[in-house]
């Protein structure tokens, strides 16, 4: 009698992992596409044969410097924020099961932004050291943020209004600290507050390679508790999740991707928020939001990079790019949770 | 519930007393007001000596001393009319929306004033100090209509807590069209962050002058509207069977509030939180008759307009903190411990 049944359960689980798999693999052709095309196609046209060579550690003159000290760092440079940004910002908004609760809008990208703009123009740092900073002033926002909302438990709403609060407050302290900068430049402003990859250069990539690695390996770890997670804290605590343990790791774990990556690129506007609501209208019902998300972010900042270098009337950073297109989707989504109390 | 507390004391307290405390407070208001215009004119990047300052008063310009005071007389006088007028639209907000979260920043209509100048100059060449105003006026109302709608969809219309995150995303929203729109345009007056961040410097007489008659209507009608508003304190339905057309009084003061709203911004930038702040302490003072509430606003926010600039002027020697940065640093705070005190049921 069940027969039947469990065979249309198997028959649907397998279609939708399918169309899983399926929406990877043409997110992941979309962002391989992209990132090749900005290392064929920017002010001038290179030759696929040269930049092959270029790759191999040819010198082949003029391609070596274009491509191996423009194109190719601002591009995995570009990628990995961008994957960083969506893994991290869907990770929140899943946690705290509210797309507006992303590290962007309640502060975090803020806090390490400052921290990195304290760094650099205060401190007179440079490298990983920055990234640490970053990474622990995030993790202190998010602490922060979290304790300034609990009031006999955390309410998710309130907890977006003090983050709205608390980035206000992030962001005059980047301004406060730029003017007192002695070479104030609007493109070192923009950086931090927009966000910004302009001047990549490869030895930055490691550092954000590395964090992406073991904060991002973290998370994809946890991937099934978070999962969880999304339906309530009690009904994960009775699937047999420890839910504390896990909501600090995926804490940890998305604050760091976030962070190291903010050190670096600036707070990319609106990438942690719009990658996780992109995912899920494509991916659907069908699977984790997770590797979707990050993907989602990496495109996004890959084609709004490529947008503000070279489609636009004048050259934008990213993150004015990423700003503009997210700005109108943050109120339609405010709209149509107004309307209906829905999730992501 | 602060408030609360004002009002009992009101009903319990005899009339005569509370009014002549009411005075009282009005009359200590004046007097920080009128000290802090005073300092405002001595203090600045430059030490300058009490000679300089008497005769720059005298209208000489000679000496580099007398030189930094004359610049300090309109920036005061901007940050006096630009500090009343927000505090005073802030109290008309939060009295129109019954919202303990409403501010002219907040609720997105500083930015969107903002954003319609940045506009009109970059694509539509508006150029006369007039055009910018009534430009930055439509632009505050049209935010304001906006972030209205957004905010009163679905299940129990405009609550605190839906209008501020339409309103912070609506902001949100312009700043990033604001840099998208200025960024190629290096022409534009001020450039970037002069429209990201409202600030005080600079200012000269002849910017000041066109915005005084639309700063004036505004106050008028802001400030006749306190006795309707008090009875929209009541609640809709109490209001409207005290006979006060709610939906009237609640367009004609929100379009005083736009009025002062959009002037402001059109020569200052946006300059947020102030209009929050202000009306809190000034009901800690009055409670919230709003009669009494409007003029005391007003004088308390022209009273930390100036003293934030003061202190802007003062922390980053030899380069100034534009007052839109310092009036964030201390009003951002007092957001967060306002939400923090609404009810959970609210947020």
């Amino acid at each position: 009698m069940l027969a039947p049944l469990v065979d249309s359960i198997v028959l649907n689980r397998r279609r939708r992992a399918r169309r899983h798999r399926l929406v990877i693999g043409l997110l992941l052709v979309l962002v391989a596409a992209t990132f090749v095309l900005t290392l064929l196609l920017g002010q001038s046209f290179t030759p696929p044969r040269d930049i092959l060579r270029t790759l191999m550690g040819e010198d082949v003159p003029g391609v070596a410097f274009t491509v191996g000290q423009l194109r190719l760092p601002r591009a995995i440079l570009t990628i990995l924020a961008g994957l960083s940004f969506g893994l991290g910002g869907v990770a929140f908004q899943i946690m705290l099961r509210n797309p507006l609760a992303s590290p962007d809008i309640i502060g975090i990208s803020w806090g390490a932004s400052a921290a990195a703009v304290f760094a650099i123009v205060v401190l007179g740092l440079s490298g990983p050291i920055v990234s640490i900073l970053a990474v622990s002033a995030g993790l202190g926002v998010a602490l922060l943020v979290y304790a300034l909302s609990f009031r006999n438990g955390v309410a998710g709403t309130r907890l977006i209004l003090v983050g709205i609060g608390v980035s206000a407050m992030l962001e005059s302290v980047i301004a406060y600290i730029l003017s007192t900068a002695p070479a104030w430049t609007l493109q070192e402003a923009l950086r931090w507050l927009t966000g910004s990859v302009n001047g990549a250069q490869l030895g930055q990539t490691l550092p954000l390679l590395v964090a992406l690695a073991l904060f991002g390996g973290l998370l994809l770890s946890r991937a099934r508790d978070l999962e969880a997670l999304r339906l309530g804290d009690d009904t994960a605590a009775a699937l047999g999740v420890r839910v504390g343990r896990t909501r600090v790791l995926i804490i940890i774990a998305a604050v760091g991707m976030i962070a190291s990556a903010t050190a670096i690129s600036g707070p990319i506007a609106f990438v942690a928020f719009l990658s996780g609501p992109i995912a899920a209208r494509i991916v659907g019902n069908n699977g984790s939001l997770l590797v979707p998300a990050a993907l989602t972010g990496a495109a996004l900042v890959l084609v709004g990079d490529y947008c503000g270098q070279f489609l636009l009337p004048s050259r934008y950073p990213v993150g004015v790019v990423t700003g503009a297109l997210g700005a109108p989707y943050l109120i339609f989504l405010i709209v149509r949770v107004n309307r209906s109390g829905g999730s992501l | 519930m602060r408030p609360a507390a004002a009002t009992a004391r009101s009903v319990t307290a005899p009339a005569g007393r509370l009014r002549r405390l009411r005075a009282l407070w009005l009359l200590l208001v004046a007097a920080a007001l009128l000290v802090l215009v005073a300092l405002s004119v001595a203090i600045g990047t430059r030490d300058v000596g009490l000679g300089d300052i008497t005769s720059a008063l005298g209208g000489k310009v000679e000496t580099i001393g007398e030189a930094a005071v004359a610049m300090r007389i309109p920036r005061t006088f901007l940050a006096l009319l630009a500090g009343a007028a927000l505090g005073l639209a802030g109290a008309i907000m939060q009295g129109v929306t019954r919202n303990p979260l409403a501010d002219p920043g907040i609720l997105g209509v500083n930015m969107g004033a903002s954003l319609a100048v940045v506009v009109g100059v970059a694509w539509f060449h508006i150029e006369t100090a007039h055009a910018y105003i009534v430009t930055a006026i439509l632009g505050a109302g049209a935010a304001a209509i906006f972030v209205y709608i957004i905010g009163s969809l679905g299940r129990g219309g405009a609550t605190p807590l839906k209008l501020a995150l339409a309103g912070a995303a609506t902001s949100v929203a312009f700043s990033s069209l604001v840099i998208a729109v200025v960024l190629p345009r290096a022409d534009i007056a001020g450039g970037v962050r002069a429209w990201q961040i409202g600030g005080v410097g600079g200012a000269t007489f002849e910017r000041i002058y066109p915005i005084l008659p639309f700063l004036a209507a505004g106050f008028v009608i802001s400030l006749l509207s306190a006795r309707k508003l008090n009875a929209l304190a009541l609640g809709d339905e109490l209001a409207a069977g005290l006979g006060e057309h709610v939906a009237t009084t609640r367009a004609v003061a929100a379009f005083g509030a736009i009025l002062l709203c959009g002037a402001t911004t059109a020569v200052c930038g946006p300059i947020g939180f102030l209009g929050l702040v202000v009306p809190h302490l000034a009901r800690l003072l009055t409670g919230s008759d709003h009669r009494w509430l409007l003029p005391f606003s007003a004088l308390g926010g022209a009273c930390l307009l100036i003293a934030a600039d003061i202190v802007g002027r003062i922390v980053a020697r030899p380069a100034e903190l534009d007052v839109g940065i310092v009036t964030a640093l201390l009003g951002a705070p007092f957001f967060i411990w306002i939400v923090r005190r609404q009810r959970v049921r609210d947020l």
